[in-house]
């Protein structure tokens, strides 16, 4: 066990404080206006077209505005519940 | 032209108001000429870290209502020929002050040749930080290498881009610049503590100083002596560069890397 342990080190705690931040930073930046305020609506008529084919949950519909160099990039996430596949 | 600089956090306890003296100090002994204001209505504190408590007859307050004029309020440092120390009220609350007041006592440092209007914002979201950062040109934000502290500082990032009269006006942006205190490069380089690189990184911001965590500033505030004025102290040097990155040198960080062990300087990302 003493030697399953030393491979199982668990990772540094500031690489889990910059890891959460990073997370959290962006939900906030995107929830205060850092993307644009269609957003919420997009995500609820998206959802109901969805629902329309898949009865999936409200939760499982993620939509994401990242910008990276310069450029935006609109990432929209679908988790099908298990029966649907 | 007079350049107003808040600074800011929005967490308590960051280690506002003794930047706020140091970069104060450090710019008047620069032969700036330098207000530095207390916005912490109610909680006042400057003036104990600026060693001037037994010199305040009039307050921030006094003057936005009338009751004094600014030259009576305005508390002349001992040691920089050029520092000026407005006090904040202990008395009233932060209601006290309006958007209205606080502009024209800024209009009048502008109009009596000031070169810095330094100004020490509270914790917290509300008025008073309000206030101290709406007619900023520039902000210095603190923050403690520690989730809560950064997480509270982008919030305040957020209101530097929209909550302020450059924002309102279209008028540029607030100039953001990152300060971080309490910094211990030991325990960056053990994996325990965020290094300045990722604090950086999720901010977004340029970095204009890396304070080492030190004994130096409590003892710098036990005497009211601010830690810039302190030679021997690596605290002072640090607030030195921070300094000379506000106008515009370039300074290499110093403080960042635990001088035994070189390679961890490959921790730092930026």
């Amino acid at each position: 066990m003493g030697l399953l342990a030393l491979f199982r080190r668990s990772p540094p705690s500031a690489h889990v404080a910059k890891e959460r931040l990073r997370i959290i930073v962006q939900q906030e930046r995107n929830a205060r206006g850092g993307g644009p305020d269609y957003l919420p609506l997009l995500r609820r008529e998206l959802l109901e077209v969805i629902r329309k084919y898949v009865n999936v949950d409200p939760a499982a519909v993620q939509i994401n505005v990242e910008r990276e160099d310069g450029q935006e990039v609109l990432e929209f996430s679908v988790a099908l519940p298990e029966k649907a596949r | 032209m007079t350049e107003i600089i808040v600074v800011t956090s929005g967490k308590g306890g960051v280690g506002k108001t003794t930047t706020s003296a140091s970069l104060a100090c450090g710019l008047a002994r620069r032969g700036k000429k330098v207000a530095v204001i207390d916005f912490d209505i109610g909680l006042r504190n400057l003036d104990l870290i600026m060693g001037c408590e037994r010199r305040v007859v009039y307050d921030f307050v006094n003057v936005i209502q009338g009751e004094c004029t600014l030259r009576q309020a305005l508390i002349k440092d001992k040691r920089l020929d050029t520092l000026y120390v407005l006090a904040a009220s202990q008395t009233r609350d932060k209601e006290a002050l309006s958007s209205e007041g606080v502009r024209r006592v800024f209009d009048e440092l502008t109009a009596d040749g000031f070169d810095f209007i330094v100004a020490d914002s509270p914790a917290g979201i509300e008025k008073g930080a309000h206030l101290a950062m709406y007619f900023a040109d520039r902000a210095v934000v603190v923050v403690n290498p520690e989730v809560s502290s950064v997480r509270d500082s982008d919030r305040i990032l957020g209101l530097l881009s929209s909550k302020t009269l450059r924002a309102e006006q279209n008028n540029g942006q607030v100039k953001e610049h990152l300060l971080l205190t309490r910094y211990s490069p030991k325990r960056v380089a053990t994996g325990e503590m965020m290094s300045v690189g990722d604090v950086k990184e999720i901010l977004g911001l340029d970095v204009v100083g890396v304070v080492p965590e030190s004994a130096d500033v409590l003892a710098a505030s036990n005497a009211g002596i601010p830690v810039i004025l302190n030679e021997d102290s690596d605290v002072s040097r640090a607030y030195e560069d921070a300094v000379a990155r506000l106008l515009g040198e370039t300074v290499p960080l110093r403080f960042v890397d635990e001088p035994k062990r070189g390679f961890f300087a490959r921790m730092f990302g930026g």
